[in-house]
């Protein structure tokens, strides 16, 4: 089989990577502003009070900056699987392509067609149309993020389709199991209530601001009570979802949670620790100045007391037959694709479940041939081919690492901001302000290192334990690939430039840019900021 | 056709149309639905864009021009992501190795398409020259190049382009950038888009906007409907000795594989051979250029809303002429024949087709009534007054 030039696959990773990131920092905001935005407008049809219209279009405004890049930015992702990843298209397409269309159908055009209302439908509609038009926005925003989840938990836990020899390539066999496959409906909570905490975070930061500033305190202060609690809420909410989706890797995905945990060995359960924090060396396959919690580790994954957890060099073991009997499944389909003659056939549909891994082994083979092979060079391909199997512990490991740091971090700043905003005693704690205002960025950089746990853990899959990565990506020259690269790191900087530009002027500018606002009270009593 | 036709040849015996044709085939034409809906919409706001710097000759005016497609623009650009979902699940290894084919243009057509929101956004945001000026070349860049790249790319397939498969279906690429985009049919392919696009945009504005823009838009729609036709024309004259390609073995119901089943010859002048055995295909072409002369006449007669519905038998006429030819192949491949990827080969399974039919039977119906809501919310002139006092505008 020819293989795709290496260092076009890594580029074609690093891109996708770069713009799914990217992609990724103005996501969680939209996911989780939209039902912000509702929620002030609601307050304000039921009680009719200017303040939290201004709240809704100042708000609104900002939702709108990061909104645009939300939606440019996105459709890079929706191109990059056709244009760099034509293999995974076609092997996957049948099933994967469903998810996104319908994400397009459902989700998108009605986000897409009512956001349009939301800035231009103000004095158009009636109070209670205009808060169902916010309503549709928020709606279809989370949608889209759980048609798009969706389809990446069915490339974590292939459910709901088999692989045909006849049209090579999985074949979608029930919509099903695609949606309720055990990675989606966890991931869909656990990170769209991320978007939310992002979103709180956002809006406690800036209302900080004015507090500090001691300018629009009335607005502030409404607005950081709402995010705080708002906050408090969706950071549980994401912890308890991690937790499951823990789970979930456990239970499906061996090779991630062992290498998100640093487990090297099968773990000895009742005592073996929760490492805080080690360095993983990945050639020689141990770690170093490992610090650990005792007893954590068991209860923490599986939920009891006694069950070992299989370590990563265990596993690779457990591979070795696995990676002989897809040889055999490779080689098989190879000549049923030449001869079509049905004891190939029933070889392969023998071996058929360890396919992948035949996949897998290509790279290690002469010629990149697995069909043929002597005894002794099976041996050694099946030998070379083990260690592959295990993501990137480094990155896994502390890309995990981080974004539980960051979440416990969260907790404990939106108790502190929920106790001291409801007291009302948030003016007295100027350092707890500047706190939040440099917090604004952590909840995306913390959804980021969630985003690169997932994807990183996964490898060498693109889907899981069916297509390696390598064979994946499309055979372009390394010259496209650096035309495209460096087309994206122009235009994105600019964006991004724009885009902050844009945050900072209006941020700065403060709820009074907006026309409709109504000066404040000159002398705003602590009594008017509870109501 | 020339699918039944071969079959009889190859002497096998089956029913006319299994359910797995069927599904095929009502997907290819939704395709085309949407490759219509696709060229008329959000090329009308390409040509918005397009037209922003001739139409507005200072600030307030370009406002004015923007804000007439400013409530809209976001759901229409929907219909393009649509369209690449739409392939993806219902025609996956043609959504895999088109965009991959077409890499290059694709990046283009994608920086342009990401550029266009961008500027929408931000470019009213701040009130200085030298950064309104930037984005309206934004608008310019992107609503030219993407209408361009997306007829040129039309003009590609019909010439056929060059790719294979290896045995795992794995996809190598056999031609460069240079050899299958600069060529000159498919750049008029690409002019011709471009025109149609400018026709809908200056139709749009002329509906929505007021003297001067209202002048101005009138006649560059008036231009762009008759070169529109004029490049039509020629190009259903050069189209006789383009190298076609002609399916002669391949059942409408196989197994969606392109590496099996299949045998195709080329030769020339081989997209009119549907045409001669099914003559009422003309209907398409005449549709075409019928409508561009209509619509140049509307536009003339100040009949901005008859003209706008010219538009939409324009892009019916040129994409059902291009898929009139063409049927049932997608993209022929040049390098190996045999693997063209056609209706028949490179669908997802009847599973695949069958969920994602009854997904787009429930949602359709509800997107376009909430769409044609939008319009009727946001319906009336926009005038330029309103624009700079109001504080909601782009």
């Amino acid at each position: 089989m020819d293989l795709i030039n290496p260092s076009v696959v890594d580029l074609s990773r690093f891109q996708f990577a770069l713009t799914a990131l990217y992609h990724f920092m103005f996501v969680p905001l939209t996911l989780g502003l939209t039902f912000m935005l509702a929620a002030m407008e609601t307050v304000y049809v039921v009680t009719g009070k200017q303040i939290y219209k201004d709240m809704a279009q100042f708000w609104g405004k900002l939702f709108g900056i990061n909104f645009a890049l939300g939606v440019a930015t996105g459709l890079t992702m929706e191109f990059e699987f056709g244009t760099n990843w034509s293999m995974y298209s076609r092997f996957f397409g049948d099933m994967f392509g469903t998810p996104l269309a319908i994400e397009g159908l459902m989700a998108f055009f009605m986000e897409s067609t009512f956001v349009g209302i939301m800035f231009f439908g103000w004095d158009r509609l009636s109070r209670q149309g205009h808060l169902a038009v916010t309503y549709l926005v928020a709606l279809g925003s989370n949608l889209s993020a759980l048609w798009i989840l969706v389809a990446n938990a069915s490339m974590n836990v292939p459910d709901g389709a088999h692989f045909d020899p006849d049209t090579m390539r999985m074949t979608f066999d029930s919509f099903v199991h695609v949606v309720f496959n055990p990675d989606s409906q966890a991931k869909f909570v656990h990170t769209s209530v991320a978007g939310y905490v992002t979103a709180s975070l956002f809006v406690m930061g800036i209302s900080s601001f004015y507090l500090l500033r001691r300018e629009h305190r009335q607005f502030a202060a409404r607005s950081f009570r709402m995010a705080a609690i708002f906050g408090i809420i969706s950071t549980v909410a994401v912890i308890t979802l991690g937790d499951v989706l823990g789970r979930m890797d456990y239970e499906h995905q061996p090779t991630k949670i062992a290498a998100i945990e640093g487990l090297w060995h099968t773990s000895k359960p009742p005592y073996e620790p929760w490492i805080l924090a080690a360095l993983p060396d990945d050639a020689k396959q141990e770690s170093y100045f490992e610090i650990g919690v005792p007893y954590v580790l068991t209860p923490l994954i599986t939920h009891s007391f006694n069950t070992p957890i299989t370590g990563m060099r265990e596993l690779q073991e457990q591979a070795g037959p696995r990676i002989e009997s897809g040889i055999t499944a490779v080689a098989a389909l190879k000549r049923y694709g030449e001869t079509h003659l049905a004891e190939d056939l029933a070889i392969f549909q023998a071996h058929e479940n360890d396919m992948g891994y035949g996949f897998l082994a290509t790279r290690h083979a002469p010629n990149q041939d697995v069909s043929g092979m002597t005894d002794e060079q099976l041996h050694t391909v099946v030998e070379q081919t083990k260690p592959d199997i295990l993501p990137n512990v480094f990155v896994t490991f502390w890309a995990f690492r981080l974004m539980v740091f960051l979440s416990l971090y969260f907790f404990v700043i939106f108790a502190v901001a929920a106790y001291l905003s409801l007291k009302k005693q948030l003016e007295r704690y100027p350092l707890f302000l500047k706190i939040c205002l440099w917090s604004i960025p952590l909840p995306v950089l913390a959804t980021e290192f969630g985003w690169i746990t997932a994807e990183a853990g996964r490898q060498p899959w693109t889907v899981f334990e069916r297509l390696p990565t390598f064979m994946s990506a499309s055979s372009h020259g390394v010259g496209y690939m650096l035309f495209s690269l460096a087309g994206f790191t122009v235009l994105y900087s600019i964006f991004i430039a724009a885009e902050l530009y844009l945050m900072f002027k209006f941020a700065r500018l403060g709820p009074d840019s907006h026309g409709t606002h109504e000066p404040e009270n000159s002398t705003p009593s602590l009594s008017v900021i509870a109501h | 056709m020339a699918g039944f036709k071969a079959r009889h040849m190859v002497g096998e015996r089956r029913s006319i149309m299994d359910l797995y044709t069927i599904l095929k085939l009502v997907w290819a034409g939704l395709l085309c639905i949407l490759l219509i809906g696709l060229g008329l919409m959000v090329g009308m706001d390409m040509g918005v864009g397009t037209l922003l710097r001739f139409v507005g000759r200072n600030d307030a005016e370009r406002r004015t021009a923007l804000n007439i497609i400013g409530p809209h623009w976001d759901g229409n650009q929907v219909w393009f992501i649509l369209g690449g979902g739409a392939i993806f699940a219902a025609f996956p290894t043609l959504y895999a190795t088109s965009f991959s084919v077409f890499y290059v243009v694709m990046i283009l057509l994608l920086f342009s398409m990401i550029l266009r929101p961008v500027a929408f956004e931000y470019r009213s945001k701040v009130d200085a020259r030298l950064w309104r000026a930037s984005w309206d070349w934004a608008f310019l860049v992107s609503g030219f190049l993407p209408m361009f790249v997306y007829g040129a790319a039309f003009g590609n397939i019909l010439q056929g382009v060059g790719y294979h498969f290896a045995w795992s279906g794995q996809y190598f690429q056999d031609s460069s950038f240079f050899s299958y985009l600069l060529n000159p049919f498919a750049i008029l392919c690409g002019l011709m888009a471009v025109s149609l696009s400018v026709f809908q945009g200056g139709v749009m504005l002329m509906m929505r906007a007021e003297n001067p823009i209202y002048a101005r838009a009138r006649g560059y729609a008036q231009t762009a409907a008759l070169s529109g036709a004029a490049l039509f024309v020629i190009g259903g004259v050069w189209i006789r000795n383009v190298r076609g390609f002609v399916l002669l073995e391949g059942e409408p119901g196989m197994p969606a594989n392109p590496m099996r089943g299949q045998h195709v010859s080329m030769e020339a002048g081989a997209w009119l051979h549907n045409y001669t055995a099914h003559p009422v295909l003309w209907l398409l072409p005449v549709l075409g250029i019928f409508s561009m002369l209509a619509g140049a006449a509307f536009v003339r007669a100040n009949r901005p809303y008859l003209a706008w519905w010219t538009g939409l038998g324009t892009w019916i006429g040129t994409i059902g002429t291009v898929a009139g030819a063409m049927f049932p192949f997608f993209m022929p491949s040049t390098t190996n024949p045999d693997q063209s990827l056609t209706i028949w080969n490179s669908s997802a399974s009847q599973y695949g087709l069958t969920c994602m039919l009854v997904v787009a039977l429930i949602f359709v119906p509800i997107i376009l009534s909430y769409t044609a809501w939008c319009y009727y919310i946001m319906g009336g002139k926009v005038r330029t007054e309103n624009i700079v006092n109001d504080t909601h505008s782009y």
